[in-house]
């Protein structure tokens, strides 16, 4: 038993020492091929990310939305369902907020009214995940293709208000609508640029993420459908109803992250307010291993490798995508050593 | 608003569907052998940026398209080494996939951004083209229009009228039955994998050698995997259905360009979200009118049970699933 554990740990270690060479002797040969030294590019992302105290911040900032969308995301995939509609909740989410703010603005105190526009892009986050779930319980739409398809009109809805009904008097164009009063911003720390609040979310987020999935009825019924959904049912679970809730909670938290992108970081709506973090966070809930100890620091990883790159086009003369390079080939490196490990596994 | 006549809007549809052909296509072989390639949005922009980059230092269009063809056959392969080989789900790598891609695309294409390269030009059909009306607009293509009509009555050829198509057909509905007839059920999985995986990639070309011509962040063509894979589901996993599919979207961004200048405040790219919806109707529409009740009501009524034929079609049944071989 012993040595048992033992050989397991090595096995793990190796594997992650696979999954680290594989990444990155594929991301070194990339920047190679564009013709730049690949320790100057590693370097820039290093110092542009965790060099200071500023910059660390800035990762935070980004760190907040995917740590929001991945613990969402641990719901669905618990459950067996590919919630791929994340950015479009997201985005729904962005909209909700920015509706209230926009409406709302003399309905009270500021505290309320943003307290007020988060709650309506959790409600509208939910709601529009809600119509994957239903398109896939209801509908025979698999859930990859019905949340996708929602993904697209979700753009296609944040498009229409940006050019139509909510454009900048006189002009509309990309920069988005017109910026929030500053009492409609979310408070932060004087020279910090992040705000306590938010990160706080994010921390009983996690917290509430990890209870939830170990303690309750919830964890346990997503797990037990997740593993297998007919043996659930002749125990009395109803898959096709927890899996609304898995999704609805999964859409919530997107919301909710929408919603910190607008009154947190742009404090406006913008055509790209989602910053693709949702299809990112799926990135790294995979990477996680479906796992949420994992999530926080992979979250942070991510964020910082986001906000690193940016400084390769001002530095060198390249562009910042190498970012999402590194993040893909490592998750595709996890997903091929870990096929792998598990092919030779049953061949022995 | 531009003066429209049916000639002109026709030739328009074809040439605009072009490249989205090759790419569904492509897809459509690739699902009806069971495995779903989900990376055709990054692989249509990293071959897109191979296919101008070698073309632009080559000055050859078809080492473009050769090496666009290559980077497709690349990304397929990956897909089906994991999927099929490695059991790892089809859909999560290829989710990983159409990401990565995209990005090394703008890594890699940095420094071809708005170059001035080489471009398909028409080439008119001999005696075709002097047919009067028609003859100027529709046989006055360039070659990847006239190809990709070609490959559409290929496609649906191959896959109902041989026996290779059969073999497909019959490994993407069930790999066990087609494994016990002899058929290497894995093998032929990785080579209509492979095969799709190279029309995705003459796709990409086709955008940034002609209908989209050059490279740069955007290029252009992005979004348009996401829209191949809606279309083939739109059109039921039938090549001529999908094909239909491809020029009905063709239509609805020409229709979308030609509109705004009646409804500035609605941006093209709108338009652009159509299929979605489309497709998802559509699935809906075949899944509820499977059900007995809504089936005996429609009997009744012909025109109701003509859209339902039309429109009905189902998956693979094998679509995804990894198959072990044991």
């Amino acid at each position: 038993m012993e040595r048992d554990k033992g050989t397991r740990a090595k096995s793990v270690l190796g594997q992650a020492a696979a999954i680290l060479a594989l990444a990155f002797s594929f991301t070194t040969v990339v920047v190679l091929l564009s013709g730049e030294p690949p320790w100057a590019a590693y370097r820039y992302i290093l110092e542009g990310s965790v060099g200071s105290w500023l910059k660390v911040a800035q990762v935070l900032k980004v760190w907040v939305p995917l740590v929001l969308c991945s613990c969402g995301l641990l719901y669905t995939f618990q459950i067996g369902l590919w919630n791929i509609g994340v950015e479009g909740q997201v985005i729904l989410g962005a909209i909700a907020a920015t509706a209230v703010l926009r409406w709302g603005a003399h309905w009270g105190s500021p505290t309320a009214v943003l307290l007020l526009s988060l709650l309506a892009a959790v409600g509208c986050g939910g709601l529009w995940a809600l119509a994957a779930g239903l398109l896939k319980t209801r509908g025979g739409v698999n859930e990859i293709f019905a949340g996708l398809g929602l993904n697209f009109v979700a753009v296609g809805v944040i498009l229409w208000l940006i050019f139509g009904p909510w454009k900048r008097p006189g002009i509309a164009s990309m920069s988005g609508t017109e910026p929030f009063a500053r009492e409609l911003w979310l408070p932060t720390l004087a020279g910090w640029r992040i705000s306590p609040y938010a990160l706080a979310a994010a921390v009983a987020v996690l917290a509430l993420t990890w209870w939830t999935l170990k303690y309750t009825r919830v964890g346990l019924a997503c797990r037990a459908i997740g593993r297998n959904p007919h043996a659930s049912y002749l125990l009395g679970l109803r898959p096709d109803r927890w899996m609304l809730i898995a999704m609805m909670l999964a859409g919530g938290l997107a919301g909710l992250a929408g919603a910190y992108q607008v009154v947190a970081v742009y404090h406006r709506l913008i055509p790209a307010i989602s910053s693709n973090y949702g299809y990112l966070s799926l990135l790294v809930v995979m990477l996680a291993n479906y796992r949420l100890v994992w999530i926080p620091f992979i979250a942070f990883f991510f964020a910082a490798l986001n906000v690193g790159s940016i400084q390769l086009p001002m530095m060198l003369q390249m562009d910042s995508s190498l970012a999402g390079v590194i993040q893909g080939s490592l998750v595709l490196a996890t997903l091929v050593v870990h096929g792998w490990a598990r092919k030779r596994e049953q061949a022995s | 608003m531009m003066e429209l006549s049916f000639e002109i809007l026709l030739a328009g549809v074809l040439a605009g569907a072009a490249p989205l052909i090759l790419a569904t296509m492509g897809e459509t072989l690739t699902e009806k052998a069971g495995v779903i390639n989900l990376s055709l949005d990054g692989t249509i922009l990293l071959s897109a940026m191979t296919g101008f980059a070698v073309a632009y230092e080559t000055h050859s269009l078809v080492l473009g398209f050769l090496a666009a063809g290559v980077v497709g056959v690349l990304v397929a392969a990956v897909v089906a080494g994991a999927g099929i080989y490695l059991g790892q789900s089809q859909v999560a790598v290829g989710f990983v996939l159409t990401l990565m891609c995209r990005d090394l695309a703008y890594f890699l294409g940095n420094p071809y951004s708005r170059l001035q390269g080489p471009q398909v030009g028409l080439s008119p059909l001999p005696f075709l083209k002097d047919i009067p009306g028609v003859g100027p607009v529709l046989f006055q293509q360039n070659l990847i229009t006239y190809a990709s009509l070609v490959l559409i009555a290929a496609t649906w050829a191959f896959i109902y009228r041989t026996r290779w198509g059969l073999e497909l057909r019959a490994v993407g509905e069930h790999p066990h039955a087609a494994y016990a007839r002899g058929i290497n059920a894995r093998r032929v999985q990785l080579i209509y994998a492979l095969l799709g995986g190279f029309l995705v990639g003459l796709a990409g070309a086709a955008f940034s050698l002609c209908t989209k011509p050059g490279w740069g962040r955007p290029q252009g063509a992005e979004g348009m995997g996401w829209i191949a894979l809606a279309i083939v589901i739109f059109g039921g996993w039938h090549p001529v259905k999908v094909a239909l599919g491809t020029y009905l979207f063709a239509l609805l961004q020409i229709l979308g360009i030609t509109f705004q200048g009646v409804l500035p405040s609605v941006p093209t790219q709108v338009f652009q979200v159509a299929p979605f919806p489309l497709m998802i109707f559509t699935l809906v529409f075949m899944h509820l009118s499977q059900r007995p009740g809504a089936e005996r009501w429609a009997a009744k009524r012909p025109w109701l049970l003509r859209i339902i034929r039309l429109l009905r079609g189902s998956a693979p049944r094998a679509l995804g699933q990894p198959y072990r071989q044991d």
